[in-house]
């Protein structure tokens, strides 16, 4: 518990200092894209890491967020910071529904990832067809700079929001390492009859894994919005986010701490690389995406902390 | 003065349990006094593991009744009943095998100890009862077949319980491991803890039980002390086969 605060509090400080450092858009536009990443990825970590339930739709969670924090200002005249309470909210809501239709019927592993894909789909049309959500043409954030606004002039601003919303994303998972609720939610993970013979509920610590992670992704999609400003159903509900979540989680090492951290990381980098080697080829980054996750799972299927860790202990072991 | 008899800690009544057109468990009573270890014995086949599962919730009674401590259970999902008591081990064990003994443990001693580290200290004095202390540290996965049945054992202790199932424990165990684990669950038994077990090992069952139910074919068949028990022609010809007990008789 004291190692997991005291690497947390470094990473805070490390990456808080780098705004004071630089003023290069390009750096900085990179580490927030890199932390809203990781806090897609930490927030899966949650429920795929640690509960073992994959959903391969979490952008059910993070529209959800930037929709209500949308809707909440331009109909609701709230303020950003109110919104983005009422963002997670409603994600967490989402979450909860979801998982109690599903954990309830005894979903799990494909069947379980299948619903949370459907779930999205249908979140995606529905946002295609109503009015309220702009329909196909999105919704726009007017340009109102000010902290107060939660829209800052430069990226700083956004860094240290977003850096606040993983650190906080961190130190849910490291209660999750260090608590009963964690206990009896990898416990379930790693064998639910043995589970409910000790007294374990299984929906009980999957519906609180589900709001554990859809609050995070909720938050996430509403720093999406006030980031650009723009947010339509694709983006909102697509599988783009979906598939960056679990793939930074994945690669990075599924049920770490800094897994998720390490692979969102490791990945913008990666496509950070080769857009500058090869231009921006739409897609490229989702073809990069693939070929990254079959290594890891063929490879390193603990991910590269998980890897990192087996070369540690067998260095100690020669 | 007599006491009046008290009412058995658990009572199952007349419990069915049928897979398709297989009655697994058929119509079995019994009724367990608390303080007592009670033995489950029976052929292969014979429906004591689908009775355990049915009495602590895994499987659905299709008729009868189990009372638990004077509370109908019947129907009640397994961790309900976990939690009002009754804990069970797994004739095929059942890790959590990437966690440590230690973690395994804990997540039985958090059932009523909500503080991370208090739940693994209980895991150690556990741990220590039924001898895995030299292997907190150990993955699950990394244990002998000894070395889970153990865990399975300690995981069910951590709970508290005051009624514990054993589904052979010493099953795949060597007669050496045998005799050290017989004196571990004698003393579950002495502080306190009723106790079930469903056991192959007959020296075991003459060793520890006070009472002993036979099972055949889904059907209760014989209940006594276990020097009754092992007398009782029904039982041998379950074992033995039919005639086998007369066979037997002119034999000696």
């Amino acid at each position: 518990m004291r190692a997991d605060l005291l690497s947390i509090a470094a990473f805070a400080l490390a990456v808080a200092a780098v705004p004071l450092l630089t003023a290069s858009g390009v750096v900085l536009t990179f580490l927030m894209m890199t932390l809203y990443a990781a806090l897609l990825a930490a927030a899966w970590n949650v429920l795929g890491g640690y509960g073992g339930q994959f959903s391969f739709g979490h952008a059910l969670f993070f529209g959800t967020g930037a929709y209500v924090q949308a809707i909440a200002q331009l109909q609701g005249g709230l303020n950003p910071w109110l919104a983005l309470v009422l963002a997670c909210a409603s994600a967490g809501a989402v979450g909860v529904f979801v998982g109690a239709l599903s954990f309830r019927y005894g979903l799990k592993g494909s069947y379980f990832a299948l619903v949370t894909l459907a779930f999205a789909e249908v979140f995606r049309i529905v946002a295609l067809s109503v009015p309220f959500t702009g329909a196909g043409v999105g919704l726009m954030l007017p340009l109102a700079p000010g902290a107060a606004n939660f829209q800052f002039a430069d990226r700083a601003g956004f860094v240290w929001t977003m850096l606040g919303f993983v650190v906080a994303a961190l130190l849910v998972t490291s209660w999750l390492r260090h608590s009963r609720f964690g206990a009896q939610l990898q416990a379930v993970r790693d064998n639910e009859d043995a589970a409910r013979a000790v007294g374990v509920s299984p929906l009980r610590v999957k519906l609180g894994a589900i709001a554990l992670s859809s609050v995070p992704t909720g938050a996430a999609g509403a720093f999406y919005l006030q980031v650009f400003q723009y947010i339509d159903p694709a983006i909102a509900y697509g599988p783009a986010v979906s598939v960056e979540a679990l793939v930074a989680a994945i690669v990075g090492g599924l049920g770490t701490l800094w897994g998720p951290v390490l692979g969102a990381a490791l990945l913008h980098a990666l496509a950070e690389a080769t857009r500058n080697l090869f231009g921006s080829l739409p897609g490229l980054n989702m073809v990069i995406y693939g070929s990254v996750l079959v290594l890891v799972v063929m490879f390193a299927p603990r991910g590269v902390f998980g890897a990192g860790e087996s070369l540690r202990d067998a260095w100690r072991r020669r | 003065m007599n006491a009046p008899p008290a009412a058995p800690l658990l009572d199952a009544s007349q419990v069915s349990v049928a897979f398709g057109g297989l009655k697994a468990v058929d119509d079995a009573s019994l009724a367990l006094r608390a303080g007592v270890l009670g033995a489950l014995i029976g052929p292969n086949g014979a429906g004591k593991t689908t009775f355990f599962a049915a009495v602590s919730g895994f499987v659905r009674p299709q008729s009868g009744r189990v009372l638990f401590d004077g509370t109908d259970v019947t129907g009640w999902p397994a961790e309900r009943i976990a939690r009002a008591g009754m804990a069970r081990t797994f004739q095929i064990v059942q890790p959590f095998a990437a966690q440590t003994v230690r973690e395994n443990i804990a997540v039985g001693a958090h059932l009523h100890e909500p503080r991370r580290a208090a739940a693994l200290a209980a895991a150690e004095r556990v741990a220590a009862r039924v001898g895995l202390a030299q292997q907190l540290d150990k993955r699950a996965s990394d244990l002998t077949v000894a070395g889970r049945k153990r865990l399975e054992l300690a995981r069910a202790l951590a709970t508290r319980p005051r009624l514990l199932l054993l589904d052979e424990v010493l099953a795949g165990l060597n007669p050496q491991e045998v005799a050290q684990m017989i004196p571990v669950i004698r003393g579950i038994r002495d502080s306190g803890v009723t106790v079930l077990m469903i056991e192959h090992v007959m020296q075991a069952v003459m060793n520890l039980a006070d009472e002993v139910w036979v099972l055949a074919q889904g059907r209760l068949i014989a209940h006594g002390t276990p020097a009754e028990v092992t007398r009782d022609a029904r039982v041998v010809e379950a074992y033995l086969g039919h005639g086998a007990a007369a066979r037997l008789q002119r034999a000696a």
